[in-house]
């Protein structure tokens, strides 16, 4: 049957090309490189970096107040001393718009960590148990769905009353039907794999396995939805002030700056423009980063 | 035909459920309010709160209240509002819906035929200038914000060059440019899913069939192909009504529409309760319906579609 010659140990020449010639590489790094080369996608990733660090350096560096008044300049057009001008109480509009900015991202990344939160708990529980449960509760986000979520986001605005932590929170438990579907169908994808199995096998607690095991797996998936949440959380918080239902006075996000600038708008334009410009560069650049990371987290999906 | 009813007949009745759900689930936020819905800044006399109280029916038990207010919507009849002074909601309703249907029916007209259009030609001429040209549109038309979008097209349009008028409202004269701002953001979506279907449906056997056959390229594109590719916009149907109406809110308030979406936003702002809720559910039951109609049309257009 065999031969003592078929136990040899390899020669030096049969290790060498046994070995692997590049050094493994993880999913993520892997990842990195493909999103590396996509301009567009590192371009959205620059813009929002850069608007990360105006909005948290800015208004420390700026001479100006984001809620100092100034009536000698108010309504005054863009200048060197005001770079986006003033507005009606002369309030340097450029550091007004750095600090909407605080607003507006702290708004997008809270309410979107929170939709995740419950979307990922949701979805990996709807998932991984199946059955009654799953129908059950994919019943629910059906009807969550046949609603716009717009609707009780303004009815909820209206219950707990207009600030900014409401809108964490109305945001948060708005927007996480997606996320759950999503995570429902990467769970039931995963949820059979031979790691899922051997993970059973050696005596993880169903608990463990999801949230140890299959979600980590998912997280590509996850990643991708975040970064379209993020602007719609944006998009969104700027819609709420807008029908007045945003933050108040004298906080301003850039929904704020926004609506406050509509009446006056064919006089002093520019108070319009630049949170305007803000929010819709913020919201490109996120999708650009989205479609780049799309593309690079899940290399079939391309097309 | 009997599956086909049948299956009508489901989505219609899950869709009343959903309906009830929103119904109760509206009722008891607004109840949730803190403080009565007669608070306001200044204060009114006490008999008379009391009175009012009495006459909405406010003093009676929550259930009781529940039940008469799910009774009114049977008869189609969604109660007086708080603010407007002798108005029903339904006549609020009445007098916007009209306006706002106006608008968002352009809307979606508009959507429809610069989308497809769009769609099949950036596919056709995949990667050349055109399809560059669509997609950045499609791009811009997406994540720019819709009052952004409206404000710009007021302040170039109305403000400086003098073209149209706005702020009042004086029947489909003044509709057409709300609506066109109105079906930006998904004229934009609808031409990336005609594209994408378009593309996967030209590079499918059958196309390569009808060309064998000796068709003209114009009659294997428009009839053949084009076909198939519509059938992603049926299903984006509901979302695309669901955006108009939502989008409504904004665009209605920049041009001065007098529809429901400016109704609701003012309801909103005077705290007026009953309207909210009124207008809610009226929303809502638009939606499930376009929802079963867009379903409805999908299993007619597509045979593969199994009927559930």
């Amino acid at each position: 049957m065999y031969d003592t010659e078929d136990f040899l140990p390899l020669t030096p020449e049969e290790r060498e090309s046994s070995e692997a010639l590049r050094p493994s590489r993880t999913y993520w790094a892997d990842a990195w490189s493909r999103l590396k080369d996509d301009r567009a996608a590192m371009f959205g990733l620059a813009v929002i970096l850069a608007v990360i660090v105006l909005a948290v350096l800015g208004p420390v560096f700026s001479r100006y107040e984001y809620d100092g008044m100034d009536f000698n300049v108010s309504n005054d057009p863009p200048s060197l001393a005001h770079w986006f001008g003033c507005d009606m109480f002369g309030r340097d509009l450029f550091v007004r718009v750095m600090y909407g900015a605080r607003i507006s991202l702290a708004v997008g990344f809270i309410a979107s960590f929170i939709s995740l939160f419950i979307g990922v708990v949701y979805g990996g529980i709807s998932g991984y148990v199946g059955g009654k449960l799953d129908d059950v509760m994919m019943r629910v986000v059906d009807v969550i769905y046949s609603v716009p979520a717009m609707i009780y986001v303004i009815l909820l605005m209206v219950v707990v009353g207009p600030g900014l932590s409401s809108i964490f929170i109305t945001l948060g438990i708005s927007y996480w039907a997606p996320m759950a579907r999503m995570v429902r169908a990467e769970v039931m994808r995963l949820k059979n794999e031979e790691f899922v199995t051997s993970a059973r096998v050696a005596g993880a607690s169903s608990a463990r396995i999801l949230f140890r095991h299959i979600i980590p797996n998912a997280m590509g998936a996850v990643i991708v939805t975040l970064t379209f949440s993020v602007p719609g959380a944006i998009f969104t918080e700027a819609f709420l002030s807008f029908v007045g239902l945003g933050v108040s006075a004298p906080m301003a996000s850039w929904g704020v700056l926004s609506s406050d600038a509509v009446p006056a708008m064919a006089i002093y334009p520019w108070q319009l423009f630049f949170p305007a410009g803000a929010i819709s560069i913020t919201i490109l650049a996120f999708n650009f980063l989205g479609d780049g990371l799309r593309d690079a987290l899940d290399p079939k999906l391309r097309k | 035909m009997v599956h086909i009813s049948r299956y009508i007949l489901r989505r219609i009745l899950s869709g009343l459920i959903t309906l009830f759900i929103v119904i109760t689930i509206t009722f008891f936020m607004m109840r949730a309010i803190p403080g009565g819905p007669f608070t306001d800044e200044k204060a009114i006399p006490e008999f008379v709160a009391a009175k009012m109280s009495e006459r909405y029916g406010l003093n009676d038990p929550v259930h009781v209240q529940y039940m008469r207010y799910l009774s009114g919507i049977l008869r189609l009849d969604l109660g007086p509002s708080y603010r407007y002074e002798g108005m029903t909601v339904n006549e609020l309703i009445a007098g916007g819906f009209p306006v706002s249907c106006a608008v968002g029916g352009l809307a979606l007209l508009f959507s429809l035929m610069a989308g497809i259009p769009a769609g099949v030609i950036s596919a056709l001429k995949r990667g050349k200038w055109q399809d560059r040209l669509a997609m950045v549109l499609a791009t811009v038309g997406v994540t720019v914000p819709s009052f952004v979008i409206a404000s710009l097209l007021v302040y170039v349009l109305a403000m400086r060059l003098g073209w149209v008028n706005v702020g009042f409202w004086d029947g489909i004269s003044t509709a057409w440019l709300p609506a066109v701002t109105l079906a930006l953001y998904p004229a934009a979506f609808i031409s990336r899913l005609v594209r994408s279907g378009m593309l996967e449906v030209l590079g499918q056997d059958y196309i390569r069939t009808a060309y064998a056959k000796g068709l003209s390229e114009r009659r294997v594109i428009y009839i053949h192909a084009l076909k198939n590719a519509v059938i992603p916009v049926i299903t984006y149907l509901g979302p695309l009504t669901a955006g108009i109406l939502t989008g409504s809110f904004v665009i209605e308030q920049v041009y001065g529409v007098p529809g429901l979406g400016t109704f609701f936003v003012t309801s909103i702002s005077n705290r007026d309760y009953t309207t909210i809720m009124g207008v809610t559910i009226f929303y809502s039951a638009i939606l499930v319906a376009f929802n079963i109609a867009a379903d409805i049309c999908l299993s007619f257009a597509d045979p593969r579609i199994k009927l559930r």
